[in-house]
């Protein structure tokens, strides 16, 4: 019943910028401070006070539309959206309406097929409202110091046709965010926020279908959960004869369902007209080649280049590219490495999706607060495609690291730890081992081939592991069958 | 009234001090307590600063507005002092900051007298719509003083301060000036800061000043003009001082003048005024030039339009919330409708509503959309005519003062009295009301000059000479 369906969604994402105050006053601009601290006559709507434009907040809005191939207006304005609510302070919320900052963009998604182009119909600048908080028994209590907080709206056209999708989207948007150091990507501090409008029609159809926006969705994961929902919910109702109607749906994390919040009657009339407080945003070409110029290399295209020119595989690409930190961490191990090919950078991807992230892992960290020198992997990834050093000791070597703060290539030379690769030397204990047991060499000779375990294992016991197990293979192989 | 000059010359020659003088000042006020010109009064911090200002003097440091007697509309954010805009909304509201231009005059050694009772939200044209009661016009305490500016004006005329702050959105400030027979400037839009200033239609109003004299208008002007960093769209100063240029008397000049047909909004004392005021500059030498304005019948439902817009959302703050008047409810869900019903007087609610109505959906394109064209259309007109003639000289008002209710049951018929000072707000431009003479009932007729945008200092120069030479 689905396969007769398609749905088409778009994603409204809210992304509050690291700007170092707010967008329209000098209060510090920093989550988590005890509340209303952070307020000024502006933020707190005090009568008489005004806004003036954060200069920042215009240069990271431009940052993301140009990261979203957006085209850049000359000259943009602000609106007033109009209405009440304890905590939006001045009861209106400065956005802007006709004529957004950045439109008509598009990001890529990766698909089994090929990129996928996600139109952006539009980034704007706004601020952010206070918090309510209701779940105190006392009363609503409101804290302000979110009042005034920048954001950017980016909408995208109805381009999505999957919960999978949007999920892809949505990582790019926020890897993206992330890599231009603008936002904090976080969705539980609320820092990157996700609306869906979503709809379903009958495939090959000419009109889309009435659609519902579904709000109130705090994670990657309930962002695919609620749209997975929201377009069965939608079929259902359709294929039981019944039509959708359009409004505005929450969802409810805790029983994965979205239910009704408010109906297209009781939508509000926002009375959106220009703000007269401010000017317009003016932005010269001069100004955004500049900042064309500055942006960093976005997660796809970095993601892309990791495939190419480091030779990893899609996976190992997508999650090393897929924290800013760690490709770069990787990129700095392999530029440290003695002999660069694609066996070692394979080597030092492993090292970093193993070791180094289980370390993160155990010890709560980021790569960064991790604080291991990238020469480590790198001098490892060397020592052992040379065929110094073996797995085992490798790993070994690595803790030690850890640990004494010292280097891998000093640790070998210090404890001698060197892989034995000399045959002439390797081979005169083959011939003592074989010669000391005559009675297992007995037995392999008639046929019990498995025996030749033990003598490789002898022989590596007498080299206290560091003879290379390979060529301790072949020697013995060599000498039993003479 | 009282001069500013002779304060100077008196504490120069020693005959008074600043302390004796503002002590002086609150006896007067008492004296009038029934004008009703005064919402709250500073006496104290006022004495403190009049021993500041003796102190200076007696050193020779003393600075630009010196010992000047300024009282403040109680619109303008006064730290610590309650700032109403005459209204219940704010009867108990104390700003936690002081207004751009509150700073500018404490640094400059004004003294603060109180803020002056006003229409409520600056909304009126006779201060009758203030929640602490009307204002009387020292002229004739049976006549409005005007408004919205009323308590500054009545201050004034009665000699209370040597200079009134006011705003003026449509004419609030010229308008009362005007029937109180004394100055009212409402500089360029744009060259004084608004931060502060409690906003009724931002993109109109102005602070500006109300004096018996033009001289403490162009310090003061001098004073607080330039930019502000917290007001984005305040201009930067200009390079000329007003006060400097007060006396470069043009011996050319060319004076825009209205159709005949506009001035039939006027009643025929203040058109004759007008009338004899044009003869007297022609004998001035200038040169009488008439000026055309297209679509003159929409100019007052734009200007309310845009204005009530703007006010329908710069009111919404007030709502019970954070500060001023929260009605006593139970119900939460209520206490928006509730507050505001009880808190806003009935003028303020008509204009929210107005204002509402004009950005509702669906109605935008066919008001406020269009207002914004015609607003635009006058604002060429403006430019046109400047481009013909240096300034353009009309009535401030279509009559003198009138009485006590006697157009507050009919709003439009107020609004219209609105009709030479509004055009001038949605131009941007400067305007100043210059007393001309009064009437046989001795009441005030007021002509009004305005000039092109920022050329302010241009505007108070040629006002004082039209001052000097027009007064019988």
């Amino acid at each position: 019943m689905r396969d007769k369906y398609v749905a088409v969604i778009g994603l409204e994402v809210h992304a509050q910028l690291l700007t170092k105050t707010k967008a329209f006053c000098s209060c510090i601009n920093e989550y988590g401070g005890l509340p209303n601290t952070q307020t000024c006559p502006v933020c707190l709507g005090m009568p008489g006070s005004l806004p003036v434009l954060n200069k920042m907040l215009v240069e990271y809005s431009i940052m993301m539309g140009l990261a979203t191939n957006c085209k850049i207006r000359k000259h943009s304005r602000f609106s007033r959206k109009n209405y009440f609510y304890q905590d939006l302070p001045k009861g209106y919320q400065i956005t802007q309406y006709d004529d957004p900052i950045c439109y008509d963009g598009y990001v890529e998604i990766e698909k089994e097929e090929g990129l996928k182009r996600i139109r952006v119909n539009r980034i704007h600048i706004e601020e952010d409202t206070g918090k309510s908080n209701h779940d105190l028994d006392i009363d609503t209590l409101v804290d302000l110091n979110r009042a005034g907080v920048p954001l950017i709206e980016i909408v995208t056209e109805p381009d999505i046709a999957s919960a999978e999708e949007a999920y892809k989207y949505l990582t790019q948007i926020k890897n993206s965010l992330i890599y231009l150091n603008i936002c904090s990507g976080n969705m539980e501090e609320g820092a990157l926020r996700c609306d869906a409008n979503i709809s379903v029609m009958l495939k090959g159809a000419d009109k889309y279908g009435t659609r519902a926006e579904v709000k109130n969705m705090n994670s990657f994961r309930n962002v695919e959960k609620a749209i997975e929902y929201e377009v069965n919910r939608q079929i259902e109702i359709i294929e039981n004869g019944g039509s959708v109607v359009q409004e505005t749906r929450m969802w409810d994390g805790a029983k994965n369902i979205t239910k009704s919040m408010r109906s297209k009657e009781m939508a509000h009339d926002y009375r959106y007209f220009p703000e007269p407080d401010l000017l317009g945003i003016e932005v010269s070409d001069e100004w955004k080649e500049t900042l064309k110029s500055k942006l960093p290399e976005l997660p796809l295209a970095k993601k892309i280049r990791f495939e190419t020119h480091y030779g990893l595989n899609k996976r190992d690409a997508g999650i090393l590219t897929d924290d800013i930190s760690i490709a770069k961490y990787f990129e700095l191990a392999c530029s440290v490495l003695i002999i660069k090919n694609e066996r070692r950078y394979k080597l030092i991807s492993n090292w970093i999706q193993s070791d180094v992230m289980r370390l993160m892992s155990e010890k709560s960290v980021n790569i960064v607060e991790l604080n291991l020198n990238p020469t480590i992997i790198s001098q490892l990834s060397d020592l052992s495609d040379d065929g110094v050093i073996s797995n085992k000791i490798a790993k070994e070597i690595f803790i030690e690291a850890i640990s004494s703060g010292k280097l891998p290539n000093d640790i070998v030379n210090e404890k001698g730890l060197k892989q034995l690769s000399d045959t002439t030397l390797i081979e005169e204990i083959v011939v003592k081992v074989i010669a000391s047991n005559p009675e297992t060499l007995e037995k392999y000779k008639s046929g019990k081939t498995n025996f030749m375990g033990f003598f490789v294992g002898q022989v590596l016991k007498e080299t206290k592991g560091q003879a290379n197990p390979q060529i301790v293979s072949d020697l013995v192989k060599k000498h039993l069958e003479s | 009234m009282i001069s500013y000059n002779d304060f100077l010359n008196d504490i120069k020659s020693k005959k008074i001090t600043s302390f004796e003088f503002t002590s002086q000042i609150f006896s007067k006020i008492k004296l009038n307590i029934e004008l009703n010109a005064f919402i709250t009064i500073t006496e104290e911090s006022a004495l403190n600063q009049a021993k500041e200002s003796d102190l200076r003097f007696k050193e020779g440091t003393q600075r630009p507005l010196e010992g000047m007697i300024i009282a403040i509309k109680d619109n303008i954010s006064t730290k610590d002092i309650r700032t109403t805009c005459a209204s219940k909304m704010l009867e108990n509201y104390s700003p936690i900051y002081d207004a751009n231009v509150i700073t500018r005059i404490k640094e400059a050694g004004g003294i603060i007298i109180g803020k002056t009772n006003m229409d409520e939200f600056a909304m009126g044209s006779s201060n009758e719509t203030s929640f602490f009661g009307s204002v009387k016009n020292p002229l004739n305490h049976n006549k409005i003083p005007g408004g919205s500016s009323g308590g500054s004006a009545s201050a004034v005329s009665s000699g209370l301060c040597h200079l009134a702050l006011g705003s003026d959105t449509g004419g609030s400030i010229r308008q009362p000036a005007s029937f109180c027979g004394i100055y009212g400037y409402k500089p360029s839009y744009g060259r004084i800061s608004r931060y502060g200033l409690i906003a009724f239609a931002s993109s109109l109003d102005q602070i500006g000043f109300l004096s018996a004299e033009i001289d403490s208008i162009s310090r003061i002007t001098d004073v607080l003009s330039g930019e502000d960093e917290k007001d984005s769209t305040c201009l930067k100063k200009p390079n000329i001082s007003s006060l400097d240029s007060l006396n470069n008397f043009p011996s050319e000049f060319k004076v825009g003048v209205m159709g005949k047909d506009l001035l039939e909004k006027c009643n025929s004392e203040v058109y004759e005024t007008y009338c004899e005021s044009i003869e007297k500059i022609k004998a001035l030498g200038g040169e009488i030039v008439d000026v055309d304005f297209r679509f003159t019948e929409a100019w007052i439902p734009t200007y309310y339009i845009l204005a009530t817009a703007e006010a329908s959302s710069n009111l919404s703050r007030f709502d019970g919330v954070r500060f001023g008047f929260r009605a006593n409810l139970s119900e939460k869900q209520k206490i928006y409708k509730t507050t505001r019903s009880q808190g806003f007087g009935a003028e303020v609610k008509r204009r929210i509503m107005t204002g509402t109505y004009v950005l509702s959906s669906g109605y935008y394109d066919a008001y406020y959309k269009k207002a914004q064209q015609v607003r635009r259309v006058i604002s060429d007109d403006y430019n046109t005519a400047f481009s013909k003639v240096d300034f353009i000289f009309i009535p401030t008002t279509p009559s003198t003062a009138f009485g006590f209710n006697e157009k507050s049951a009919d709003p439009v018929m107020m609004y219209l009295s609105d009709f030479f000072t509004a055009s001038a707000n949605l131009a941007g431009i400067p305007g100043i009301n210059i007393p001309i003479k009064n009437n046989s009932e001795g009441m005030p007729i007021g002509m009004q000059i305005q000039t092109k945008h920022l050329d302010d200092e241009k505007l108070l120069m040629f006002a004082n000479f039209l001052g000097l030479k027009l007064k019988n």
